[in-house]
């Protein structure tokens, strides 16, 4: 048995997940605060690759990062290549599973009392620290359940990454375009381990969530 | 010394609010929506007036023509928020570690920390978190939190409001003589006049974004002037009127006229009797009445009556007098102290 697929899968979906994680609480903050038409606009934007289809969001990737386009023949140049990397696979993992990350940190952080930053402000504090010290902790449950979400999300990408980065073994090879590969050359004994091993990783993520959400529902009741 | 002039247009609400206030503590009353928290808070930078300016002390905050706008953490102001703002996800310690506005080391921020909670009695509470606190020591928190602070001035919003009844008279007293210690200036937004009596030096009354009248406090309960100071000091019985003599009033609705016992002015649209300032008995201002309605409370009376040629559809008026002074048969005429009687201008 090759467990190439599951090292690079779990490595796609960590590297991803730091990425989204990172970007999506940025722009979750200054979204939130932008005037009305604005936010609207940027929100929608940045909430459409969770709903388009995943082959689309490849497709547009392949248009900008592709071999043909300037972009891509670029990045080639100086020897950054999305199309068949397994770090290419991290590009798509990422644009999708940014939405999930997104989407729950702006719905904490507007959730989020702001006048215990104006509190903060009055004290003298500076932004960073209200920020890291009130603010993040305040909005921790969010946030972490947006983290495990774009996690488990990164770790079942299927359509895009197969488009950006194909199957090749040991390779780009991920669990779910293996699944795919194995189910296509009939191993269909193969296929249902890697099946298996899927389920489990999603179990724990989910079970992960409730475990979170539980925690905060107690926490609102003390409060 | 505070110095406010403040403008602002919300497009539905105008803030328009002119002040001046030399030493001690102010009390902004007003119905709520009527802009009070809005005028602290742009004392305190949190709304950016369309024009004005704001002078604490020798300091200005906010000059429009100037273009002085002094950030936030840069005001020095002490914002006691309505509901206390304590960082939930913090200790008690570390809420009030975060006000520590100057500290040589560690040590000693723990050393102003250590003797901020022993002045203000919570000593033994360092590590609970504010959700475990009652509403009285969460209070406190957020002043000990404010004073380690150094502010140039106290913002007080609705301090009181938070608390259940009970807990209100014996944190009053507490903040009363906290106050007292604290050299600086004070403002304090209530709607409560029972508040703003026990607390304020003087009172400005907010009506619909307006100063309507400021004047010390005693001098506004007894002769608040307009009609929204009156029922804002708890006049219930405010009814329109007009100059009838030199010292007398005749009110339409009740069909009477009242000796004031001092001179009435030429402009005059509305009196005010307080429940308490009837009597029965003779006198000058007595007048036959009709009782329609008695309200048993648990230490007095409230009578609801009518003169006797009073017009229909007019609201009763109340009187209301302590238990142990209710006479054995309700008194068929009922008078007024002229001195009580409020002339109203506005």
């Amino acid at each position: 048995m090759d467990w190439y697929p599951l090292w690079n899968s779990l490595r796609i979906a960590a590297i991803s997940c730091v990425l989204v994680f990172f970007s999506g609480i940025a722009l979750a903050y200054y979204v939130a605060r932008l005037p009305r038409v604005l936010k609207g606009l940027l929100d929608v934007v940045l909430t459409l690759p969770l709903v388009l289809p995943p082959t689309v969001c490849g497709w547009l990737l392949l248009l900008v990062f592709g071999l043909k386009h300037p972009v891509g023949i670029f990045l080639n140049d100086v020897g950054i290549r999305f199309v068949m990397t397994w770090y290419g696979g991290v590009l798509a993992s990422a644009v999708v599973a940014f939405p999930l990350m997104y989407r729950t940190a702006r719905g904490a952080f507007e959730s989020f009392d702001e006048t215990l930053a104006w509190s903060g402000k009055t004290l003298g504090l500076s932004d960073t620290f209200i920020f890291w010290h009130i603010r993040m902790p305040y909005c921790k449950q969010g946030i972490i359940a947006g983290t495990v979400l774009a996690f488990a999300r990164a770790l079942g990408e299927y359509g895009a990454t197969s488009m950006l980065i194909g199957y090749i073994p040991k390779n780009t090879a991920t669990i779910s375009t293996t699944v795919y590969q194995l189910w296509r050359t009939n191993d269909e004994y193969s296929a249902f381990i890697w099946v298996l091993v899927n389920i489990a990783i999603s179990a724990v993520v989910l079970l992960t969530v409730n475990l979170f959400e539980k925690r905060s529902r107690e926490r609102r009741r003390l409060a | 010394m505070i110095d406010i002039d403040v403008h602002k247009d919300w497009g539905s609400f105008t803030l328009d609010v002119k002040l001046h206030h030399e030493s001690g503590i102010l009390g902004l009353l007003g119905a709520s929506g009527c802009g009070k928290s809005k005028t602290l808070q742009c004392i305190a930078g949190i709304e950016k007036p369309d024009a004005g300016k704001v002078v604490v002390g020798a300091r200005t905050l906010f000059d429009s023509g100037r273009h002085i706008n002094v950030p936030v953490p840069q005001r020095r102001v002490g914002y006691l928020f309505q509901h206390y703002a304590l960082f939930p996800n913090m200790t008690v310690e570390d809420n009030i570690r975060c006000g520590v506005r100057s500290a040589s080391s560690k040590a000693d921020a723990r050393r102003q920390v250590r003797s901020m909670m022993e002045r203000l009695n919570l000593t033994g509470l360092e590590k609970q978190k504010p959700a475990e606190l009652s509403g009285g020591q969460q209070q406190r928190v957020a002043l000990a939190r404010i004073l380690v602070n150094e502010p140039d001035i106290l913002l007080l919003d609705e301090p009181f409001s938070a608390l259940d009844s009970y807990l209100k008279e014996k944190v009053m007293t507490e903040l009363k003589d906290l106050l007292r210690q604290f050299p600086k200036d004070v403002v304090l937004v209530t709607h409560s006049r029972d508040e703003a009596y026990q607390l304020c030096q003087s009172i400005a009354v907010l009506d619909d974004g307006r100063v309507s009248a400021c004047a010390p406090t005693k001098e506004l309960f007894a002769d608040p002037q307009s009609r929204v100071a009156a029922v804002l000091t708890g006049c219930k019985n405010i009814v329109a009127a007009r100059k009838a003599g030199p010292t007398a009033v005749f009110i339409p609705s009740w069909q009477i006229t009242l000796q004031t016992g001092r001179p009435v002015g030429d402009d005059l649209c509305a009196i005010g009797i307080r429940g308490h300032a009837f009597c029965g008995g003779d006198g000058e201002n007595a007048r036959p009445i009709v009782v329609t309605e008695e309200i048993e409370q648990p230490f007095e009376w409230i009578v609801k009556f009518r003169y006797a040629h009073q017009e229909g559809g007019t609201p009763d008026i109340w009187w209301r007098f302590a238990k142990p002074d209710r006479p054995a048969v309700l008194p068929d005429c009922l008078t007024v102290d002229g001195q009580a009687i409020l002339l109203l201008y506005r």
